[in-house]
């Protein structure tokens, strides 16, 4: 597809060049960094917006700018690489929107790249945005909007006025303007439609952290500290809420699966059991030895727990077990104490009841070796005979740790749930959507 | 490809046609608007000097589109009071003929298409929304916009020009499409946006300090 090399070189059209001009108003140099795509350009010294297309740039607007006006952080002419594309700063522009009596400021930075369309940052104490210019058509419904497939929320509906002006634009810049803004989030993106009455335009803004502006733009110092929530600024544990909660329910799962594992594969072996036939007359006797020893059964394996259970035919009645577990080899012995009672009736709020047949307790930390129960039971004297029955076991599962570690994990859960639901309140307080307060009305 | 040589009627110069489709071209030289006949090209104007380019694309720069080369062979430049914006004409390999829009650096390649009854211009309002091939445009921006010249080839005759309005249409999916009303008959064109870096240009402008 070449042409050929028949033809002389040509002249070609006149090449764009950063051009140095005086303004018409005060005299003080004009610099148009743009290489003509700017439209409007501002007087630095006498806050002239001046017509960029023009070779006299004629004076379009001029406006009274405060000597407190705030210097752009980044100054025009800066040039940095954001994304991987390098850009120029060519214009900055100071904007408010008044909410309830309240005026809100925030600015606007213009970058420049020849063969890149324009980008822009913004910056609200201290909180940064990337945003470029929309391709594709969000479609809104109501209260939301659907962009490239992801929904945002709207957030804030406002009238956008321009107050300050500097550097250049590429297009008819006026202070005083306005434009109907609507926001809409998904954070960290912001999505923001601008009304006029030509045009709306929609613009996508990415949460950019002020350091990483530092170094884009080789800033000298540091950024300043970004002061509250911003409304698509990322929530420090927004992401981490989903996550813990997803660790959580798999490690609430494993541990149940534990539970069960341990509990099919617990040898549970049953080192003694016996049945015995409590007679309250042996205790009427004031004297009489009531406590008997069991015979010897065998604890076997590495030092571990032992249960003892009883089952008592109790029905409106108690029976008391004073036990000890003693080593026949050792003449170590635990002692201990275990009601069995179980009681049941009618009242005027129904039917009750209160305990049960059945009462285990664990041992913990018992060696292996040769042992005997000597127990002593004591009972209801209105019950001359109780049945009851005395099991021991040895190496049971204790899911008592199982319910701490569930503990353990359930409480950073709650507490960054509780964390992000905070952040996110302090973002909506300032949208259109303030949350309901509770309480307090610490304004 | 043909490429149909002849000499410029007002200069002398020689006119080469890179595009074998290509009614009109500009001569280079001297600048006049040449329109190809039958049997010899014609002057019918002169283009006036054009304001310095901001676009990084010239004519000769190539790219790539859906995997196809092109390369660009002529352009009209239009301006509006926020702007101006330029449709380079692009030919892609195998002869079809496309237009590759640069608006303030925002790219999008579009094609001619057919579609039965276009609105008229005093019909259109924004927000509107039109089907055309199973796809639906909605109206965003309507630009009475002026014609500022012409430069290399173009498919059809498109000179003395003073106003024209287009109504450009966007999609939920980066496609989008025009409606040209330079002509009394509505011209559309559908096409879609493109990133810079995706149609790998060369032969671009270069910009000084950049």
């Amino acid at each position: 597809m070449s042409t050929g090399s028949q033809t002389p070189p040509l002249p070609g059209p006149p090449k764009p060049q950063v051009k140095a001009m005086n303004c018409p108003s005060c005299g003080a140099a004009i610099v148009l960094r743009s290489l003509g795509h700017a439209e409007t350009v501002v007087c630095a010294s006498c806050h002239s917006i001046l017509d960029a297309k023009d070779p006299n740039l004629q004076v379009l607007q001029k406006f009274e700018a405060a000597t407190s006006e705030v210097p752009p952080m980044i100054p025009l002419g800066t040039r940095g690489k954001l994304k991987g594309t390098d850009y120029e700063v060519i214009g900055f522009q100071r904007r408010s929107i008044k909410v309830e009596g309240v005026r809100y400021d925030w600015h606007e930075y213009v970058l420049f790249n020849p063969y890149k369309p324009i980008r822009y940052l913004s910056e609200y104490q201290g909180h940064w945005n990337d945003i470029t210019v929309c391709k594709e058509l969000p479609t809104a419904s109501f209260g939301t909007v659907v962009y490239l497939g992801e929904v945002y929320k709207h957030f804030q509906s406002s009238d956008a006025n321009t107050n300050f002006v500097l550097g250049e634009f590429p297009w008819q810049v006026r202070v005083g303007e306005h434009a109907a803004v609507t926001e809409y989030i998904k954070p960290p993106r912001v999505l923001a439609s601008e009304k006029t009455a030509n045009e709306v335009t929609w613009s996508l803004g990415e949460y950019i952290y002020g350091s990483e502006i530092w170094k884009a733009f080789n800033l000298p110092g540091s950024a300043p500290e970004a002061i509250g929530v911003y409304e698509n600024q990322p929530s420090p544990t927004s992401t981490n809420v989903k996550a813990i909660w997803g660790t959580f329910a798999a490690f609430a799962i494993l541990l149940f699966v534990m539970v069960a594992g341990f509990d099919v594969a617990s040898p549970k072996a049953v080192a003694f059991e016996s049945s015995y036939v409590f007679t309250s007359s042996a205790s009427a006797d004031p004297k009489g030895e009531a406590s008997f020893v069991t015979d010897i059964f065998n604890l076997e394996g590495r030092t571990s727990n032992v249960k003892v259970s009883t089952s008592a035919a109790v029905d409106n009645s108690w029976i008391y077990l004073n036990y000890a577990l003693i080593n026949q080899d050792t003449g170590q012995a635990w002692d201990f104490g275990r009601e069995v009672s179980y009681y049941h009736g009618y009242d005027s709020d129904g039917s009750w009841t209160e305990g049960s047949n059945h009462d285990s307790v664990i041992i913990p930390s018992v060696p292996s070796g040769h042992y005997y129960l000597r127990i002593e039971p004591e009972g209801d004297a209105r019950h001359p005979t109780i049945p009851y029955s005395v099991e021991v076991q040895r190496d049971v599962p204790v899911f008592g740790f199982f319910g701490l570690a569930f503990l353990a994990l359930l409480i950073p859960a709650i507490a960054i749930t509780w964390k992000s639901m905070s952040f996110e309140r302090a973002r909506w307080a300032e949208s259109d959507h303030p949350p309901i307060q509770i309480g307090n009305s610490d304004d | 490809m043909s490429q149909p040589v002849s000499n410029c009627p007002n200069c002398g110069a020689k006119i080469v046609f890179q595009w074998s489709s290509s009614v009109q071209t500009v001569c280079q030289y001297c600048k006049s608007i040449l329109v190809r006949t039958d049997v010899d090209l014609q002057k019918v104007g002169q283009v006036a000097d054009l304001p310095p380019d901001t676009s990084p694309i010239q004519l000769n720069t190539e790219g790539i589109y859906n995997k196809k080369a092109f390369v660009v062979i002529g352009r009209i430049l239009y301006e509006y009071d926020q702007g101006g914006w330029n449709e380079w004409h692009i030919v892609m390999n195998g002869g079809v003929s496309a237009w590759l829009s640069d608006a303030q650096n925002e790219y999008a390649v579009s094609f001619a298409a057919n579609a039965p009854n276009l609105p008229g211009a005093n019909q259109l309002r924004v927000g509107q929304s039109f089907t055309w091939n199973n796809q639906v445009y909605t109206l965003s921006v309507i630009t009475p916009a002026h014609y500022r010249g012409v430069e290399g080839e173009l498919p059809f005759q498109y000179w003395d020009k003073t106003n024209v309005t287009f109504a450009d249409f966007r999609t939920q999916t980066g496609k989008f499409a025009t409606l040209d009303y330079s002509d009394p008959q509505p011209a559309l064109y559908l096409g879609e946006f493109v990133e810079f870096d995706d149609l790998k240009l060369k032969n671009l402008r270069s910009f000084e300090g950049w």
